[in-house]
């Protein structure tokens, strides 16, 4: 049996989750989902739906927003009474967090953002995970009567295999000091416009955009064809424009229809955050920056006097 | 305020990763060693702290002995001393970094109110040590902060979600770990430099047993060049990248 650790946000299911949920199918099909807090129970149908046959449903009158040690607690529980061959969930922040708790808890070796897994004989598994944002890949094996492991988002397909639906409900024993840290409030973002993760357009700026000001051009540009602003840790780190623009390995991960990259070099952590683009078109004054193996199309051309002019035609083009 | 701040040593990759010839490493022969960038964040958020409400800041680095520079470097912007545990070469997994941080962090004179780590390595990117080390020495722990507020011996933390901010409180003594963003760390000046010189390092050694994730090989995923199409300059390329914007159905 397989147990995948179901993360939601009060009863919207992650769409990671599902892919782990496939990605545990391939291996066994008693694949089994635990979930907590409020809302839980309206995730389970989505589960069965995707091949779940069995959701484990945690109930406890403090779990209502998210609380990490709890939800591990919660999983935990689970193990001990089913030993699964493995325990899986999403590699987002919460998956992670969740089953690092996990691990901790029960001493076990935890192999983060795989994007291949295979049960061996005996105690081993053969994982392939991601290290550094994705640009290395790790070949590895895991010895343990208990795999713990997240799947990297998108790494796996999800693809629905209609289960019945089967919940069962359980309390969650809490130890001291499992509810200390939880989500208590949420506060909105002083981001407007279109959100940077979703966009369908990102318009990038890096180094070469030489200060603060020249990003008026691309604040323009995204603005007349409904994308978001970009930027490289070089930008954030002058504080040229916030974090929150930042694309990268320790920024945001962007998967847009066009990512627009001016005066962007191309470190491999810089475009850990925007391989996923379906067109790249790089705007940089040197022909051979890293950045142009990654590109579709080229502009090799200051940033300064070939915007403008850009700008200008795009408007044009857009009335 | 007493600070421990937990630091790696990581090779600075350009942008293309060249591993040795086993492929069972990256080949560190032509690169310089930093921070990950929210290790980075973290020694500033420590330093401002005890800017602001008096204390110390002491560095833990686990790894190899030279990851004594790494130390100096966030010495020079203000850390007041630092634990270098030095693993003989060897490199340790979570489980081994975390018993070997925690068993520093507990027996070290020093009772520290906050241990600060990044959210995850900039190379293992394993999303777990802040969290063994929290259960180790029975902390709370909040991972992935981007912000960090501390008042009356309560932190408030704000985590990215989205578009919105998740807010957690937690009674210190905790384990926070944090990501890039939480601030802009500052650049050394030259006195902060002379002084990290004559900072204390104080350098322990350990073992460790071996990991139960073992490594095989490393690959780095190909990437097919693309064979960028170059549009040209100047006005023959802004018209030229319309039309393909145009062709992509970015711009109807
Ligand atoms: C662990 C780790 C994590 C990191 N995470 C991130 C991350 O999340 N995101 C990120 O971006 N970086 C990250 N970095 C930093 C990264 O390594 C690079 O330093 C950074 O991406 C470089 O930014 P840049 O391309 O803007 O600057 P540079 O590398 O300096 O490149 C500037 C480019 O602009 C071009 N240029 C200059 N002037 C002009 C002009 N007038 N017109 C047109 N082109 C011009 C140049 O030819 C050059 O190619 C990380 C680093 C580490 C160690």
């Amino acid at each position: 049996m397989i147990l995948v650790y179901a993360e939601h946000d009060r009863g919207e299911l992650d769409p990671v989750t599902l892919q782990a949920i496939s990605a545990a199918k391939a291996l066994d099909a008693d694949v089994q989902a635990v979930v907590v807090g409020h809302g839980a129970k309206d995730v389970a149908a989505e589960l069965a739906a995707f091949g779940a046959v069995s959701v484990h449903v945690g109930n406890h009158p403090e779990l209502l927003d998210f609380t990490p040690r709890a939800h591990a607690r919660a999983v935990n529980a689970l193990v001990t009474a089913n030993s699964p061959r493995a325990v899986i969930a999403g590699g987002t922040p919460r998956g992670n967090e969740v089953l690092g708790h996990l691990a901790a808890m029960r001493d076990e070796p935890f192999a983060s953002e795989c994007v291949s897994i295979e049960l061996a004989s005996g105690d081993t598994a053969e994982i392939v995970r991601a290290r550094w944002g994705g640009n290395l890949l790790d070949e590895a094996t895991v010895t343990s009567s208990l795999l713990i492991a997240t799947v990297q988002a998108h790494a796996f397909a999800a693809t629905s295999a209609d289960a019945p639906l089967s919940v069962s409900e359980f309390d969650v024993e809490l130890a001291d000091g499992d509810v200390l840290v939880r989500v208590e409030d949420r506060v909105g973002s002083s981001a407007g416009g279109v959100g940077l993760a979703e966009a369908k357009v990102v318009v990038s700026g890096g180094r070469g955009m030489d200060g603060p000001d020249a990003f008026v051009m691309l604040e323009e540009i995204a603005g007349v064809i409904g994308g978001a602003v970009g930027c490289s840790r070089v930008v954030t780190s002058a504080g040229w424009r916030p974090h929150a623009e930042q694309v990268g390995q320790t920024g945001t991960k962007v998967a847009p229809d066009l990512y627009l990259a001016c005066g962007i070099s191309g470190a491999t952590q810089h475009i850990a955050g925007c391989k996923s683009a379906k067109t790249l078109i790089a705007i940089n004054t040197d022909s051979q920056a890293p950045i142009m193996g990654f590109a579709d199309y080229m502009v090799v051309d200051n940033v300064h006097t070939f915007l403008p002019l850009f700008i200008e035609k795009l408007k044009a083009a857009s009335n | 305020m007493d600070i421990a701040v937990c630091i790696k040593r990581v090779p600075l990759l350009g942008s293309a990763i060249v591993l040795t010839a086993d492929n069972m490493a990256i080949d560190t022969s032509k690169v310089g060693f930093g921070l990950s960038p929210h290790e980075e964040c973290a020694v500033e958020a420590a330093v401002k702290l005890v800017e602001e409400n008096g204390g110390s800041v002491t560095l833990i680095n686990i790894g190899h002995i030279d990851g004594e520079e790494q130390i100096r470097e966030q010495m020079a912007i203000g850390a007041d001393r630092a634990i270098l545990i030095d693993t003989n070469g060897a490199e340790p997994d979570p489980q081994a970094a975390a018993t070997a941080l925690a068993d520093a962090i507990s027996s070290d004179d020093t009772n520290f109110d906050l241990v600060l780590m990044g959210s995850e390595s900039a190379d293992y990117g394993g999303s777990q040590t802040g969290i063994r080390v929290a259960h180790k020495l029975g902390l709370p722990v909040v991972t992935s902060v981007k912000g960090l507020k501390i008042d009356s011996g309560i932190a408030t933390c704000e985590r990215a979600v989205g578009s919105t901010r998740e807010v957690y409180t937690v009674p210190l003594p905790a384990v926070i770990t944090v990501k890039d963003g939480l601030n802009i760390p500052r650049y050394a000046s030259v006195p902060g430099r002379m002084k990290a010189r004559k900072k204390p390092v104080d350098i322990k050694q350990v073992s460790f047993a071996g990991s139960r994730i073992t490594t095989k090989q490393l690959v780095v995923p190909v990437q097919e060049a693309k064979g960028a199409t170059n549009l040209g300059t100047g006005a023959e390329a802004a018209d030229a990248l319309v039309e393909v914007m145009k062709q992509i159905g970015v711009l109807s």
